[in-house]
């Protein structure tokens, strides 16, 4: 977009986020929620723009963690005690749940993994080392995140599989016309982003998936950044597998979740062996559950999957488009003001964008904008974002990233561009 | 919030940030190593020359970094320059400790010329942060890998 586009998209936008927090999202009320944002930090309010790294919990998720650890936690799937009954329903709720969220077919179709990266290296190991084959290809983009960029090149050293990388343009767009040109009958896996977290740049991950399948590959996406922000349904893109993050959607850490498809996730072996994923073992030979239980080897986080019920819960009842039209009107707004101000470049600036700002200035480096910033109570992301390449292609070395949440305020921009401008001051 | 900003980021380092000294890649050296600081994407390029008694005659660097990354590596070239190879990895340890706040070993600073003493004390306001410290170090510790025959170093 060039300025003047920016600036109409700016006051439409500004139009709609008014709409929406006097009616259906009231972000006061919502920031109300969370106990950690009404604390200072360096004796000033906190301010904290770094959700694509990770999200604040509301009471809602502390307290259902809570609640389960004083009142009913067990381990599951084992005892016919109460609690580890009680513990399994909760559990297998959570798993129903995200099913819901994501529109599965089917609970069945909902791994728990310890981290979304682990979601991803189970695919690579377990679907990877047992359908591909030397000389298959699979495509990535510029884009990706390292954990969706280093497991595939740990199956490339393994078994000789070949990546093929669609490049971004200028403005962080995913050139739609570089990726129909390197699909092709070789192309066995496709596994991309869909929300790009260096970039913001939202993919059209739909079309993405229907050229490949109309290629015989199967996709995997990655997640991370998009079912915090908007909208995602499993049936309606099609995908084969779908990962996401449980912490940046207002969850707790030390949990991922890997969506597949239910009759893909049957036909692969396990990937770790344990308790909880078999039927029965002997020395001479064990047998395994069907999915989601054959990729749960050992005791699962519990609590954790309890605790991210609680966070979808959340979401849901603020209504996902309630949330993508609130931060859509925040990204305007912050594109508007930081676009303001002289040697600043916005990196990533593509027609579709979530609600991050990654930005570098002529007069400092991130990493000295980010410790000033932080002395004006305001978090931000500073560094190459685990995307390395991307930060490469835009001959950078790291960026200034703000990234913004349901509760992220316009005065919480305005905070920012003021220690921005206090920035230029110091180094300009 | 300016106060520790200020003591960080005094004129002399911000000069140094931004015009760098000994910023070149010598026509010849005897030893070098490339440091890297994951986290920020940070890399230096460390060249060092020395004679037979082990004494640096010419140190200078290449790279990329953040104002303190990029301002320790200026001024370090500055006071090793002269020195052996033994008392510039003494001063290291004294300036490690410097920013760490590790006031008992950073004594051993005192042991050095006052001229020394005062250029690197004004990197000491790194340790009200401590997430900096590896900026201030980066250089320091890439020497210290080219004086010890390591090619590449981490500060992770």
């Amino acid at each position: 977009m060039n300025t003047a586009q920016i600036a109409a998209a700016a006051s439409a936008a500004a139009a709609r986020a008014g709409d929406n927090s006097s009616l259906a999202f009231d972000v006061d009320r919502v920031r109300q929620d969370f106990p950690i944002l009404s604390q200072e930090v360096h004796g000033k309010p906190l301010v904290y723009l770094d959700n694509g790294a990770s999200a604040q919990k509301p009471r809602q998720v502390i307290d259902a963690m809570s609640n389960a650890y004083e009142t009913y936690y067990a381990n599951v799937h084992r005892g016919v005690h109460f609690l580890s009954q009680r513990s399994t329903e909760e559990y297998e709720a959570a798993r129903k749940k995200i099913a819901t969220f994501l529109n599965a077919r089917s609970e069945n179709e909902i791994v728990f993994t310890g981290s979304a990266t682990e979601a991803i290296n189970l695919v690579a190991h377990a679907y990877g080392r047992t359908f591909l084959k030397e000389g298959d290809e699979i495509i990535l983009s510029h884009m990706e995140h390292h954990a969706n960029i280093v497991p595939w090149q740990l199956l490339r050293d393994d078994i000789g599989v070949v990546l093929r990388i669609v490049p971004v343009d200028e403005d962080g767009n995913l050139m739609f016309e570089e990726y129909e040109k390197l699909l092709n009958p070789k192309t066995k896996l496709v596994a991309m982003t869909h929300i790009s977290n260096a970039l913001g740049t939202i993919v059209p991950i739909g079309d993405i998936i229907r050229l490949a399948h109309d290629q015989g590959a199967k996709v995997l996406v990655d997640g991370c950044q998009a079912v915090p922000h908007m909208d995602v349904d499993m049936q309606a893109l099609g995908a084969d597998f779908y990962v996401f993050a449980p912490h940046k959607v207002y969850g707790p850490t030390g949990i991922g979740v890997l969506y597949g498809r239910e009759e893909l996730l049957n036909t692969m072996p396990p990937w770790q062996g344990g308790g909880d994923m078999i039927v029965n073992v002997s020395f001479e030979k064990s047998t395994f559950q069907k999915a989601p239980l054959r990729f749960e080897a050992g005791t699962p986080a519990i609590v954790e999957a309890i605790g991210l019920g609680a966070a979808i819960d959340y979401v849901s009842t603020l209504g996902m488009e309630n949330i993508a039209a609130h931060e859509e009107g925040l990204l305007h707004y912050a594109t508007e003001k930081l676009s303001a101000v002289d040697g600043l470049r916005i990196i990533g600036q593509a027609r579709e964008k979530a609600a991050i700002v990654s930005f570098v200035m002529e007069c400092a480096h991130p990493h000295d904008i980010g410790t000033i910033v932080d002395r004006a109570g305001v978090a931000i992301r500073t560094g190459h974002h685990c995307a390395e390449p991307i930060m490469d292609r835009y001959g950078v070395s790291a960026t200034a990233r703000a990234s913004f949440g349901l509760y992220s305020t316009r005065e919480e921009v305005d905070v920012l561009a003021d220690a921005i401008g206090f920035v230029r001051e110091m180094f300009g | 919030m300016l106060d520790d900003l200020r003591e960080l980021y005094q004129e002399v380092i911000l000069d140094h940030g931004k015009n760098p000294r000994n910023f070149r890649r010598p026509e010849s050296f005897s030893r070098e190593a490339v440091g890297n600081n994951p986290m920020c994407g940070d890399a230096l390029v460390i060249y060092l020359s020395l004679d037979d008694d082990q004494t640096i005659t010419d140190v200078a660097f290449q790279g990329k970094g953040c104002a303190i990354s990029v301002a320790s590596a200026s001024m370090m070239t500055e006071v090793v320059k002269g020195m052996t190879v033994e008392k510039a990895e003494a001063l290291f340890k004294a300036f490690h400790a410097m920013c760490t706040g590790d006031d008992d070993a950073s004594q051993i600073l005192d042991s050095f010329d006052e001229e020394t003493v005062e250029r690197l004390r004004m990197l000491a306001g790194v340790r009200q942060f401590p997430m900096r410290v590896k900026c201030a170090t980066l250089a320091w510790h890439t020497m210290d890998a080219a004086v010890n025959g390591s090619h590449e170093i981490s500060t992770e």
